[in-house]
């Protein structure tokens, strides 16, 4: 059983939903996003999404947009996020990793080299935002030989004609993605997501996880009531930036005030208590 | 290498592949919307009221054919080959943008899309959108990097009048690219109402095909136009290459016409070996971005490089795919002209023909330059003037130390 399906089993007998948190790698500099990483599971996140930064985020807002920006400044490379990875599983065996992140950088190493290294370095899975289901079996292949999960991501626009060609590359959970529009600018109803999550569950088994938009502990609490997980990234990322002093460097309580607000998402998802 | 094919104008295949280049890299949100508007797509070219109608606004909106001109004193003063200039820069607007935008606004109208969204470079495409959504009354957005919003001063101001929003973008390095990633950001968010333009032969499929099946009217009338000139095909086609879709729509038609020797034209901004030019091409290798896989300007990593041109047109560190795939099979041979080659260039028509090119297509005649001198006197040579440079006066006076007003 991989990591990822693993935690979802956890999370059921325990009878409550799961806190992903995103993050970029190298934000704002690699020692301090590896500090994160490496106190996000005892802050309360159960699965970690690590961002890839890429120059072009076409999916993403300003937000992760500046984000990436500040990593690549600091130097963060793929080689260095494996390391960032490799260092965190030491310690810590359970908590899933995914990187999330655009199909230009694994197609450069190589999607079979890339699989490769992620795996050993104790890398979960991939969220690829540019590789639809129409273009997935290039990497499909080499994540399988190599344990990882390839989770796809639906959206509103994917209907039930639709949904089955995704599911069919999904493995680990489905990330819905909640509303019409990039990263960190607007949040959906709960009403919409339990509409979407419900459909979603018509067809599958995976456990779904529900992204875009979510800030506060409440509202992480409503996708907790419906779906199986849910996921923060733009509010982290924002945190991150409220940590920096003028000259963009790491202040002492960036990486506290990151967790404060991590345990305060969590226990607006432990609140609720499932069936 | 890629193996030759039976025909090179068969692509893409139905996945939108031309061999490994083109396909579909975009966000899951906007996947349903593309095969929406390849199976519209599909519809229109199958309906023979959509090309009428085309056919109908290209002649009597935008003024085609455009001429097809001999220019006696410029290849007078080459000395080699005989130089015929595509005069795309004659139609409305002032660049052959005006026949894909035509095209893809009929597609938006059919499909009952409210709003129209684009990005631009030199403003051109720009321009264009802004037209045609005047027209047909249809709210426009255009998305312009800021550095060019600066250098291409008088296209802002046109698309304003013609009642286009214009909105900066200051991302990245505030050029094209830049403009690209914007224009699918606020996609993601509207593709339900909103039809996006995209301005050259890039992007996911269907657009390179679209963008290019629209542009190909452009070698069409060359291919007629020259039988009745001179009796015969063209031996030499130019063209400058930004994404590529002047190039494109001058190449396709010719493209099994073994005879006919295709070049495309790069920017090499400071020169390739400076590192600062946008040549993809020529300086790149395959990747993905903007929706396809195709030559990028990228480090190690796959980061993409900012591209740097005097041109805002082809200031683009990618190109369409399809190109990508003729380099890879050898059908077109793809060089690369300077900034300082293309101003050269630039002075050179005005001052022989009377005709103030683009910088864009200037690139093209840099190349010619080079060219037609070492070809034989009977070597019927086509360069696709693309555009004209009213756009870039102030920028080329400001090169060159001369003020507007004196």
């Amino acid at each position: 059983m991989s990591r990822i399906a693993k935690r979802f089993a956890d999370l059921k007998s325990a009878k409550r939903a799961g806190l992903v948190a995103y993050f970029l790698a190298g934000d704002p500099d690699i020692d301090t996003s590896y500090q994160i990483l490496k106190g996000l599971p005892a802050a309360g996140a159960d699965l970690i999404e690590l961002g890839m930064p890429f120059t072009d985020p076409m999916a993403d807002g300003p937000s992760i947009q500046l984000g990436g920006q500040r990593a690549l400044k600091a130097g963060i490379t793929v080689d260095a996020t494996f390391d960032m990875v490799r260092r965190f599983r030491k310690d810590d065996d359970a908590t899933p990793i995914l990187l999330m992140g655009y199909y230009n950088l694994v197609y450069q190493r190589g999607p079979e080299r890339f699989c490769k290294e992620a795996a050993a370095a104790g890398v979960d899975g991939f969220i690829l935002v540019d590789l639809p289901p129409e273009e997935a079996d290039e990497l499909k292949p080499f994540a399988v030989a190599n344990g990882l999960d390839t989770v796809l991501l639906t959206a509103p626009t994917t209907d039930d004609k639709r949904l089955p060609a995704v599911l069919k590359y999904s493995a680990g959970f489905v990330y819905f993605v909640s509303v019409l529009g990039i990263t960190g600018t607007k949040s959906s109803t709960e009403e919409a997501i339990r509409g979407h999550v419900e459909r979603i569950k018509r067809h599958t088994k995976l456990p779904v996880g529900v992204g875009f938009g979510i800030r506060t502990p409440e509202q992480a609490a409503a996708v907790a009531r419906h779906a199986d997980a849910a996921v923060v990234g733009t509010a982290i990322v924002e945190r991150v930036k409220a940590g920096l002093d003028d000259q963009g460097k790491a202040k002492p309580d960036l990486v506290p005030g990151v967790f404060a607000y991590i345990k305060a998402l969590a226990d607006g998802v432990r609140s609720v208590r499932k069936a | 290498m890629a193996t030759a094919p039976n025909s090179f104008r068969t692509g893409p295949d139905e996945r939108g592949h031309f061999g490994i280049f083109g396909g579909r890299y975009v966000a899951e949100t906007l996947m349903p919307l593309i095969l929406e508007l390849e199976k519209a797509y599909n519809e229109a070219k199958a309906d023979p009221a959509f090309q009428k109608e085309l056919d109908y606004l290209l002649e009597h909106y935008a003024g085609r054919p455009s001429p097809l001109y001999f220019a006696k004193r410029l290849t007078a003063n080459l000395g080699g080959a005989k130089i015929y200039l595509k005069r795309d820069e004659l139609n409305h607007t002032g660049s052959h943008k005006i026949n894909n935008v035509l095209g893809q606004v009929l597609m938006a109208k059919r499909m009952g899309k409210t709003r129209v969204i684009a990005e631009t470079g030199a403003g051109q495409h720009g321009v264009a959108t802004a037209t045609a959504c005047s027209l047909f009354d249809i709210p426009c957005v255009v998305f312009m990097g800021s550095v060019d919003v600066e250098r291409q001063s008088p296209n802002v101001f046109r698309m304003k009048m013609l009642g286009a929003e214009v909105r900066p973008v200051t991302a990245g390095s505030s050029t094209l690219k830049d403009a690209m990633n914007e224009a699918l950001r606020d996609w993601v968010a509207t593709c339900e109402t909103t039809f996006y333009c995209i301005g050259t032969v890039a992007g996911p499929h269907p657009y390179p095909a679209m963008v290019r099946d629209f542009q190909c009217v452009i070698g069409n009338e060359t291919r007629e136009q020259m039988m009745k000139a001179e009796g015969r095909l063209p031996d030499t086609l130019v063209a400058c290459i930004g994404g590529g879709s002047n190039a494109m729509g001058l190449f396709h038609p010719f493209l099994d016409d073994k005879g006919v020797r295709l070049i495309g034209v790069e920017a090499a901004g400071h020169g390739i070996e400076t590192g600062q030019h946008a040549a993809s091409l020529t300086g790149g290798r395959p990747g993905v971005l903007h929706g396809n896989r195709t030559y990028l300007l990228q480090d190690k990593e796959g980061q993409i490089i900012e591209a740097h041109s005097i041109s805002a047109g082809l200031d683009y560190p990618g190109i369409g795919p399809e190109h990508s795939w003729l380099k890879e099979l050898g059908r077109v041979e793809y060089v690369s002209a300077t900034d300082n080659e293309a101003l050269e260039a630039f002075a050179l028509l005005c001052k022989l023909e009377g005709i103030i090119p683009a910088l864009e297509s200037s690139h093209a005649l840099a190349h010619v330059m080079k060219l037609a001198p070492k070809l034989p006197k009977d070597n019927l040579l086509v360069m696709n003037l693309s555009g004209r440079g009213d756009k870039d006066v102030p920028q080329v006076a400001a090169r060159m130390g001369m003020k507007i007003s004196s």
